[in-house]
C-alpha cells in the first residue's frame, strides 16, 4: 500500500469509511453479528414482504409482478374490512386494560409485605405460553361444561357459547388479552411508581389529601411516561393479536371463525393456507402502516397529557 | 497492514465458528454418510417411525435416517416455506388435499420409474388412495395407511334405549329413527354427532345419494345438485330433529370428545380413533363398529397419508430408495404391529385387526370395495376452509339447505377458478 501519499481529503474519506480508524477493524468484527442478524432476521424479510406485496406469489415457482393490484384487491376485500374492525375493536378492548393495570399496579406497590405474591401471580401469565393460555380459556370458555359458565349458573345467569358465537368471541379474546399483559404492564407502571418521590405524598397528606385524591392528584400525573409507554405497547400488541385465535378457534368446523378474524389471521390464511403470499404480503404491509399511523397519532396527543417532570 | 490481517483472521475464524455451530459437521470420514431428515406430524405414530427408519438403517448402513415431528398446527406452513426455501426435509408425509398444490408446483419427487426398478405393484394399495397420489399419470407418493368410514357406536347407550345395534343392514332411514329413540336430553345424551365434517360426514352420505362433490374435470364443485342436497339433508335433519348435539356445542367440544365422553351414540368417522378409543379405560367393552348406511347405494370416501419426497433433495438416489422402503412390506408390517394405523399395504392389515380384537374392524377393509377418493381439485385445503361459514346456516336452519349448497358451491367454484 503507498502509505505515505494520503492527502487531508483521501485521508478525510477513508475516514469517513472507517476502515484505517484504529481498532476499526475490531469493531467491525465484533458487531458483525447483530448487523449481520439483524439484516438477515428483520430487514431482509421486510424487504421481501414488501417486494412481494407488488406480486402475485403461487405456492410454488416463480412470481410476476402486479403493481398494486394485491393492495386495490384488498381494500375492495368485505373480509379485510371485517378483520380490520375485529382487530380495532380488539385493541380497544386492551387499551381498557391500561387504566386497570395502573390501579392494580399502585395497589400492589402499597401492599407491603405481600408485594412480591401480587407481583408473581400477576406476571405468571405473561411468561405462560400463548398456546398454554388459550387452551386453557378455551376450556373456561366452553359453553356446556366450561368453568365460566358453570359460575355464572351459581348466580342463575344462563351463559353463552363465548368462543363459538361470533357475537362474543372478539370480547372474550379481549378479556384474556387483557390478563396476558396485566403482568408486564403492572411491571413498567411499578418502576414508574417507585420513581414518585415520596416528599409529595407526605405534603399532600399534611395537606389534608386523601388516597383517592393523591392517587389522581400525584401518582396519574407523575405516571403519565410509563402510562404513555404501556399504552403504545399495548396497542401494537394488540394489533398483533394471532395466537387466540389459532389456538381457540381452530376447531373442526368452528362456525364462529368466519366472523372473528383478526388482521394477522387473515395473513396467515392467505400465505399459508391460501398460498397467496403476494395478497398476504399486501395484507402485512397494510397493518404495518395502520401501526405506524397509529403509534404517529400517540406521539401527536401525548403532548396534550404526557407530563414530563 | 498486520492489523487488517489480525481482523480478517478474526472474521473467518467467526464465520467457521458459526457455521460449525449451525451445522452437522460432516467430518473426514472416509465412507460419506447421507443424512435423509423424514418429517411426521404425530407424536403417537413417531416410534412405529423411528422402528421403521433403524430397520431400513440395518439394511442400508451408509444412509441415516432422523425422524422429525412436528405439531399438526405448524406441519403445512412449515413444509411450504421449507420447499419454497430450499430447506424441506427429504421424506415427509403428504395428504391428498395438499398434494395437488405440491405436485403441480414441481416440488415432489417423480417415484414413476422407483416404483418400476423397485419391482412394486400398485395394486397392493387401495386403488383409490394411489389415485390420489397421482398427478398427470405420474406417481409422487406411495400410501402409508388410509382410512375408510363407518358408525362408531356406544353399546352402552343403545342397551340403555333398548334399540337393536347397527349392522350392514341399515340405511339412512334407520340412523334417523335410532338416533331420536337413542336422545335423551334429561340425561345430556343425544343419539348422534352431526357436525359440518366433510369427510367422516357429508360427503359420505353426498355420495350415498348418488351425487358427487366435485364434477369429473375437476373444474367445478357440484353441491347444489338435488343428490347433492340430499346427502346435505341427511345431517340438517338431525340437527332439526334436536337429536344431535348444536354446531355450537360441536365447536366448544369436538364431536370425538362428545363420543368419548358418552354425550352421543353413534359417531361416523374413520378408522384412525380405533386406536384413541381402545386405550380409553372409560370405554371397554362400550364401543364398537359397523358400516356407514346405506343411502341409494354404498359408499364412504377414503384417504390416507402418503410418503412423499422433496424434490430439492440433495440426495435424490438414497432419498428414492428410502421412499420405496416406505412403501413395501416391512414398513407397512411395523405399523400394524404397532396398532397405529391401517396399514396401506394389501395383506398386512391382519395384525392391526387382530391388536384391537374387541372392535369389528374389518368393517374398515370391507369398505374398501366401494370407497371414493377424498375429492381433491385446486387448493383443496382453501375450499374446504370455507364449509363451516357456508354451511353453518343450513345446519342452523337459518337458511335452506339448498341455498346454503349453492352459495358454497359458487364460492368454491370461485377457488377452483383462480389461476
Amino acid at each position: 500500500m503507498t502509505s505515505t501519499t494520503t492527502t487531508p481529503a483521501r485521508r478525510l474519506g477513508r475516514r469517513r469509511a472507517g476502515v484505517s480508524e484504529p481498532g476499526a477493524g475490531w469493531a467491525l468484527v465484533f458487531i458483525a453479528p447483530a448487523v449481520i442478524g439483524l439484516a438477515a432476521l428483520y430487514l431482509w424479510p421486510f424487504l421481501s414482504t414488501f417486494v412481494k406485496s407488488f406480486q402475485d406469489v403461487p405456492a410454488f415457482g416463480p412470481a410476476t409482478f402486479v403493481g398494486a393490484g394485491n393492495y386495490t384487491a384488498l381494500l375492495g376485500d368485505e373480509e379485510f374490512w371485517k378483520a380490520f374492525g375485529n382487530s380495532a375493536l380488539y385493541t380497544a378492548i386492551i387499551l381498557l386494560g391500561v387504566p386497570l393495570a395502573v390501579v392494580l399496579a399502585a395497589l400492589v406497590e402499597q401492599a407491603g409485605r405481600g408485594r412480591a405474591v401480587y407481583r408473581v401471580l400477576f406476571f405468571l401469565p405473561v411468561v405462560t405460553l400463548p398456546v398454554a393460555v388459550g387452551m386453557v380459556w378455551r376450556f373456561i370458555y366452553n359453553g356446556d361444561f366450561g368453568l365460566l359458565n358453570t359460575v355464572l349458573a351459581w348466580f342463575g345467569v344462563h351463559g353463552q357459547f363465548w368462543v363459538a358465537d361470533a357475537r362474543f368471541t372478539i370480547y372474550a379474546f379481549g378479556v384474556v388479552g387483557i390478563w396476558m399483559s396485566l403482568g408486564i404492564n403492572m411491571i413498567i407502571l411499578g418502576a414508574g411508581l417507585q420513581a414518585v418521590p415520596k416528599d409529595l405524598y407526605e405534603a399532600a397528606s399534611l395537606d389534608g389529601a386523601g388516597r383517592v385524591r393523591q392517587f389522581f392528584h400525584i401518582t396519574v400525573p407523575l405516571l403519565t411516561p410509563s402510562i404513555f409507554f404501556v399504552t403504545i405497547l399495548s396497542v401494537i400488541g394488540a394489533l398483533q393479536m394471532f395466537d387466540l385465535i389459532f389456538v381457540m378457534l381452530r376447531g373442526v368446523n368452528n362456525t364462529a371463525l368466519a366472523d372473528s378474524k383478526t388482521i394477522v389471521y387473515l395473513f396467515y390464511e392467505k400465505a399459508f393456507v391460501q398460498f397467496d403470499q403476494g395478497y398476504g404480503a399486501a395484507v402485512a404491509i397494510v397493518l404495518l402502516i395502520v401501526i405506524m399511523i397509529a403509534t404517529a397519532v400517540q406521539f401527536r396527543l401525548q403532548r396534550r397529557w404526557v407530563f414530563y417532570g | 497492514m498486520t492489523r487488517k490481517w489480525t481482523a480478517a483472521v478474526a472474521l473467518a475464524a467467526a464465520t467457521a465458528m458459526l457455521t460449525a455451530c449451525s451445522g452437522g459437521g460432516s467430518g473426514a470420514a472416509s465412507t460419506e454418510k447421507v443424512t435423509l431428515t423424514y418429517a411426521n406430524w404425530s407424536e403417537d405414530q413417531s416410534p412405529a417411525m423411528e422402528q421403521i427408519a433403524a430397520e431400513f438403517e440395518k439394511a442400508n448402513p451408509d444412509i441415516d435416517v432422523r425422524i422429525q415431528t412436528l405439531p399438526w398446527t405448524e406441519y403445512w406452513s412449515t413444509l411450504q416455506v421449507g420447499a419454497a426455501g430450499g430447506t424441506a426435509p427429504d421424506a415427509f408425509w403428504m395428504l391428498a388435499d395438499h398434494f395437488r398444490e405440491y405436485a403441480k408446483g414441481g416440488q415432489l419427487v417423480d417415484l414413476t420409474e422407483s416404483v418400476k426398478s423397485a419391482g412394486l405393484d400398485l395394486g397392493v394399495y387401495p386403488k383409490a388412495v394411489t389415485d390420489s397420489y397421482t398427478y398427470e399419470g405420474k406417481v409422487f407418493a406411495l400410501p402409508k395407511d388410509f382410512d375408510t368410514n363407518g358408525i362408531w357406536y356406544n353399546k352402552a347407550l343403545f342397551d340403555a334405549a333398548k334399540v337393536a345395534y347397527p349392522d350392514d343392514s341399515w340405511t339412512w332411514q334407520d340412523v334417523q329413527d335410532a338416533a331420536k329413540k337413542l336422545t335423551d336430553k334429561a340425561k345430556g345424551v343425544w343419539g348422534i354427532a352431526a357436525p359440518i365434517d366433510p369427510q367422516g360426514g357429508y360427503y359420505n352420505t353426498i355420495l350415498q345419494a348418488g351425487g358427487q362433490i366435485i364434477k369429473p374435470d375437476g373444474t367445478a364443485s357440484d353441491f347444489a345438485s338435488p343428490a347433492s342436497v340430499a346427502g346435505l339433508k341427511f345431517w340438517t335433519d338431525l340437527q332439526a330433529a334436536g337429536v344431535s348435539p348444536t354446531l355450537k356445542q360441536l365447536s366448544d367440544t369436538e364431536a370425538v370428545s362428545m363420543f368419548e365422553n358418552q354425550k352421543v351414540a353413534m359417531y361416523f368417522s374413520g378408522a384412525y380413533w380405533a386406536f384413541r378409543f381402545h386405550n380409553n379405560a372409560g370405554l371397554k367393552g362400550k364401543v364398537d363398529v359397523a358400516p356407514l348406511p346405506q343411502g341409494v347405494k354404498r359408499a364412504t370416501v377414503t384417504s390416507g397419508i402418503g410418503n412423499a419426497g422433496y424434490a430439492g433433495s440433495k440426495h435424490p438416489e438414497e432419498l428414492k430408495k428410502f421412499l420405496a422402503f416406505l412403501g413395501g412390506t416391512k414398513a407397512a408390517e411395523i405399523q400394524a404391529a404397532t396398532g397405529t394405523v391401517l396399514p396401506a399395504y394389501q395383506g398386512t392389515q391382519e395384525p392391526w385387526l387382530k391388536a384391537m380384537p374387541e372392535f369389528d374392524l374389518k368393517v374398515f377393509i370391507d369398505a374398501i370395495d366401494y370407497s371414493v377418493p377424498l375429492p381433491v381439485a385446486g387448493n383443496a385445503a382453501e375450499w374446504q376452509g370455507l364449509a363451516a361459514q357456508y354451511l353453518a346456516p343450513a345446519w342452523d336452519g337459518a337458511k335452506p339447505v339448498e341455498q346454503a349448497a349453492k352459495e358454497y358451491q359458487d364460492a368454491v367454484d370461485k377457488v377452483l377458478a383462480k389461476r
